[in-house]
């Protein structure tokens, strides 16, 4: 965090730790396509804690994200970075044994007020660490969603797919077997045809869960790209493992510890030693974790 | 370098010794398996001609063939299948796919396997009493199929449960995620992959229903009918319960040739049905798609 920087979220609702100034924002707005600290932010996360059959994954996180704002969270596993992006999109509705308190409002309107979850989830985009090629022609993995929102002209259902996999660094690869069976590419291949199908949605939110575990460094890299271009388009909160790949992409980053959030700041300055807790340096350095 | 030590050479001899048991045991199986059917044929061989085939019975049973109740066979599967399927299948996917993990979903799945061992007898009974008596079906195939079909629906509901189970979660959870609901899940992704198994459900039903007697003998079959049933409102002859008959409730002597020709023809159905099961299995295995 960065000393004396403004709180620009009035709320005063700051859950455990109030050390952390939730929705603290850099005072510097990047020009152009940079996030919109100005602006109110797309998700905002009060006291949200999580368990599971009793046993407590996440306690009492508060924090905010601006649009366009690529937002990362780092910490070792079992930390709660996961069940953070689960509540995001609603996902404790499949798992009876999730309980989510607090509240999570994505634009303004929290999500369980949503009276159609499936619209909700239709708009928040989310890739997990193992690849799922839909057991579907690798065609109609990527025009799955777009036939949900109704589109149904091949023209503009060949347009949507090119476009989605060309982002998603495959298109070269699958453009002559799009009829062949997604769930028959190779690991990375079936990484990139989600991500593929994430961006299909056309999300205003894109969930990555350790999304490049089952990329080769090429292929990460490419993506990584992607995902800044992508800044201008939509909000992507990115959990990684990988703390270098947190730092090349976000803008802020929190840490995560046994499912508190320790830090949360603009990433250079998490980085460059300016943390709440010492913890978060320790970590990122390589110490422990 | 590589010399076997003494405790290589013991798992070496429990092994063998493992094997030698395992093998046994397969070889006792198969035994009888091949006894019977080869009785069968050795028997019943000499029975079978297009005559055996495609005429009714003759002289109190004691000669002719068996058409009638190879057409009263095919009428009750079919009837069967036609009340048990859709019943079945909608039943497991309500219960894999919409129902809340709760103690009324396991109620309903222990009601399911405890209705899979009811005995054929009582089914029978429940069948009389209820379509027969109670619907006022009277005894014919609708009642008879029907019994037919509250017996085997069990089997229908934990092969579609199973296979509509072996379609990996993670499916259904990217599914959900894109904003597809249940039902698009199901349709799209969750059905298309489980249809084979869900075949291979329906199949066994279809040789199960053609070999059972219990529950018809009361609800719909008869031992003789010089004519083809001409609706479901129709009492009629079947396969199983013609055996039955003249091997034990015939007053004539049928010739001990006939009564093992129409065991080799239902025995043959009943294999055929498995041999497609199968055959239908592998071919679709091949087609998987994950």
């Amino acid at each position: 965090m960065v000393d004396g920087s403004p709180a620009l979220d009035g709320s005063g609702a700051l859950g455990g730790s109030p050390a952390l100034d939730v929705a603290a924002a850099p005072a510097t707005v990047n020009a152009g396509t940079g996030p919109l600290y100005g602006e109110p932010p797309i998700i905002e996360v009060r006291d949200l804690t999580i368990a599971y059959d009793g046993q407590p994954a996440l306690r009492d996180i508060s924090l905010d994200i601006f649009r366009h704002e690529i937002f990362g969270i780092i910490g070792p596993a079992n930390s709660g970075k996961t069940s953070f992006l689960r509540a995001l999109n609603r996902m404790d509705g499949f798992n009876p044994g999730m309980d989510v308190r607090g509240s999570i409002r994505l634009n303004g309107k929290d999500v369980n007020d949503w009276r159609n979850v499936y619209a909700l989830r239709s708009r928040i985009g989310v890739v997990f660490p193992l690849p799922v090629g839909l057991p579907l022609t690798v065609y109609d993995n990527v025009a799955f969603s777009p036939r949900l929102r109704g589109i149904r002209k091949k023209v503009d259902l060949d347009e949507v797919v090119e476009r989605c996999l060309t982002r998603a660094a495959l298109w070269d690869e699958v453009k002559d077997r799009l009829d062949s069976l997604g769930s028959l590419l190779s690991g990375g291949q079936q990484q990139r045809l989600t991500i593929a199908r994430a961006l299909s949605q056309e999300p205003e939110l894109l969930l990555l869960d350790e999304f490049s575990i089952a990329v080769d460094p090429v292929t990460t890299m490419r993506i990584e790209d992607v995902l800044r271009e992508l800044r201008s388009e939509l909000t992507i909160v990115l959990v990684t493992n990988l703390v270098q790949q947190a730092r090349r992409l976000a803008d802020r980053t929190a840490f995560f510890l046994m499912g508190e959030m320790l830090d949360i700041g603009v990433t250079e300055d998490l980085f460059e030693g300016k943390v709440t807790d010492e913890r978060t340096t320790g970590y990122i350095e390589g110490r422990y974790g | 370098m590589f010399a076997a030590t003494p405790l290589n050479r013991r798992s070496d001899r429990n092994q063998s010794v493992a094997k030698a048991v395992f093998g046994l045991m397969t070889v006792v199986l198969v035994i009888p398996v091949l006894l019977i059917i080869g009785t069968l044929v050795v028997k019943g061989a000499p029975a079978i001609s297009w005559e055996f085939l495609f005429t009714a019975p003759r002289n109190n049973m004691t000669a002719g063939g068996i058409f009638p109740a190879l057409v009263g066979t095919i009428w009750l599967v079919v009837v069967a299948l036609l009340a048990s399927v859709p019943v079945g299948v909608a039943a497991a996917l309500y219960l894999s796919e919409y129902a809340p993990d709760n103690l009324l979903t396991r109620a309903i799945n222990l009601a399911i396997v405890n209705l899979a061992g009811v005995p054929s007898i009582v089914h029978a009974l429940f069948g009389f009493g209820a379509f027969v008596l109670f619907f006022n079906m009277g005894q014919s195939i609708l009642a008879a199929s029907l019994t037919l079909a509250v017996m085997t629906l069990p089997v229908v509901i934990v092969a579609t449960r199973e296979s509509l189970q072996a379609v990996p979660h993670a499916f259904r959870e990217a599914c959900w995620n894109m904003g597809a609901t249940r039902w698009q899940t199901i349709r799209k992704v969750v059905l298309p992959n489980s249809i084979s198994g869900i075949l291979t459900g329906v199949i066994l039903e279809v040789s199960r229903t053609s070999g059972e007697t219990a529950p018809i003998m009361f609800t719909g079959a008869t031992a003789f009918l010089a004519f083809l049933p001409e609706s479901v409102f129709d009492q009629t002859m079947a396969m199983s319960y013609h055996l039955y008959y003249i091997a034990t409730q015939a007053t004539a002597d049928v010739p001990e040739e006939l009564t093992y020709g129409v065991a080799l023809v239902l025995i043959a159905i009943v294999l055929m049905m498995n041999a497609v099961s199968i055959a239908f299995r592998v071919y679709l295995r091949g087609l998987k798609k994950w």
